[in-house]
């Protein structure tokens, strides 16, 4: 079993904190006239899946771009633990990006260096936390790419040289390699094959319940998101229109745009 | 432990010309500790609505809906998230899973939500598998490409695996056979004696027979409809 494989992580599951771990109070971004996402609010709990629904210009890709700070909100607030990211320095925010929290691009190019190997790959993490010891990284990111199922012969191979579907396994292990306590996935799973999908949403199960891992999932794939997420928010033009318990939404779905969405598909 | 009164449920498709769909009308229902109760009535009568409704998959409008202590027409989704962890089990007729887990696991799984140590929890998935009959080279396989019977079996064991004090079973014996047929009523006796409310849907009438205290008609919480 997994188990068995003595896994590497480099922080317990937390202690429980009195508040959640991320909330969000009126959250907003334009793009000059345009919305790119408005008034969204919602709070996020350690072992929690948000999984953030609506199709391509529904403003789901802008609200993650602005929770990560990768894109500047023009209104609301973003409290991590207590702490407003809009009134952080930058410097302390690229830490937290680096030790607490973890993005995976929905290219996988976006998110992995191409010139340096798949073990380096993962291996930079790991140091970036801290890790000194050759032998233990290495030795972990091996363990990693076995859990991607990535060959860890391949350990030495750029990515370049790799599928898009390996390219995309071995971003999600370079990711999660240091335990992050907060992850935002961005179309993760698009452009894998069914099986393997399937493997890494089992061990994104995994993560969230060992680590008490907190993710914020924005998918199309609304198979996917009654997998892995617990509640939904369905966004339409930037704005919130539905939100709750994962298969009420889907199941009994109550706005006019969200029942579409659903009857869209064939099964979900 | 299951408290109905005046329950209404209705569902309005806003893209076929906002239609409104009466499903069920002062539904009333309770079921205590220790008691199994089964739904009756033809196809189409709500038997379903109503079962989904108290797992907290249809949303309850109007009327009281009371659930191992909480009350579903005003629960949160982390509410209904934390009842289903610990308190409300549901054995569904459709196995949904994460393809490609292997089966200990899948069965295991509700057992490791709630904390339990890994090894406590496949032993206790294990034990129930063998009573099942589910033969023990399948048990590093996927559900998922089992026979309609195997699945059923495993939705079974993930549905007991631990001892809910609210269980509620959709046709839990419709595709099996005699033998593993009487271990599901066995299991039932188990969980009745130690004092779980259960509501269950059983179109096998000898199976419903042995095991339900009652009988509750939704014929009666059907709204009438026009024509």
């Amino acid at each position: 079993m997994e188990s068995a494989q003595g896994r590497i992580w480099t922080r317990k599951k937390p202690e429980p904190e009195a508040g959640p771990l991320l909330l969000v109070e009126g959250l907003g971004k334009a793009w000059g006239a345009r919305i790119g996402c408005a008034d969204v609010g919602f709070d996020l709990y350690p072992g929690e899946v948000l999984g953030i629904v609506g199709e391509s210009g529904s403003g789901k890709s802008t609200l993650l771009g602005c929770l990560a700070g990768h894109l500047p909100a023009d209104a609301g607030r973003i409290l991590y633990r207590g702490r407003d990211l809009r009134m952080m320095a930058e410097p302390e925010r690229r830490h937290l990006a680096r030790t607490e929290w973890a993005f995976v691009h929905q290219n996988p190019r976006d998110g992995l260096r191409m010139g340096v190997t798949a073990g380096a790959n993962v291996g930079e993490r790991l140091m970036a936390v801290g890790a000194r010891h050759y032998g233990a990284i290495r030795a972990t990111a091996t363990d990693w790419l076995g859990r991607v199922e990535i060959d860890p012969a391949r350990i030495d191979d750029r990515p370049r040289a790799f599928s898009g579907g390996m390219q995309q396994r071995l971003q999600i292990a370079r990711n999660l390699v240091t335990g992050p306590r907060l992850v935002l996935m961005d179309e993760p799973t698009g452009g894998l094959d069914v099986s393997v999908q399937a493997r890494l949403l089992d061990l994104l199960r995994e993560l969230v319940r060992e680590m008490g891992l907190a993710v914020i999932i924005v998918t199309h794939d609304l198979a996917v998101a009654r997998l892995l997420a617990d509640r939904l928010m369905v966004m339409k033009d930037g704005r919130v229109i539905e939100a709750g318990l994962t298969d009420q939404v889907l199941d009994d779905p109550q706005a006019a745009y969200t029942q579409l969405l659903v009857s869209s598909v064939l099964q979900v | 432990m299951i408290e109905i009164e005046n329950l209404c449920k209705s569902f309005t498709l806003h893209n076929q010309g906002a239609a409104v769909l009466p499903v069920l009308a002062g539904a009333h229902l309770r079921v205590d500790p220790g008691e199994c109760v089964a739904l009756t009535g033809a196809s189409g009568s709500g038997k379903s609505t109503l079962m989904r409704m108290i797992w907290g998959n249809y949303r309850a409008e109007t009327g009281r809906l009371q659930v191992a202590g909480l009350d579903l027409t005003t629960a949160t989704p982390r509410q209904i998230i934390a009842l289903r962890r610990a308190r409300l089990g549901y054995v569904s007729q459709f196995l949904r899973v994460v393809p490609r887990v292997p089966t200990l696991r899948v069965v295991a799984e509700p057992l490791l939500a709630l904390g339990q140590p890994e090894p406590q929890a496949l032993a206790r998935a294990a034990a129930l598998l063998a009573r099942l009959n589910i033969p023990e080279r399948l048990w590093s396989l996927s559900p998922t490409t089992f026979s309609g019977g195997e699945q059923q079996r495993v939705n079974i064991a993930r549905g007991f695996a631990h001892p809910f004090p609210v269980l509620l079973l959709d046709e839990p014996t419709a595709s099996l056979d005699a033998v593993n047929r009487a271990v599901v009523l066995d299991l039932i006796g188990e969980a009745k004696a130690r004092g779980a409310a259960i509501l269950g849907i059983f179109h096998d009438e000898a199976a419903r027979a042995q095991v339900a205290d009652r009988l509750v008609d939704v014929t009666g919480f059907t709204p009438a409809r026009a024509a």
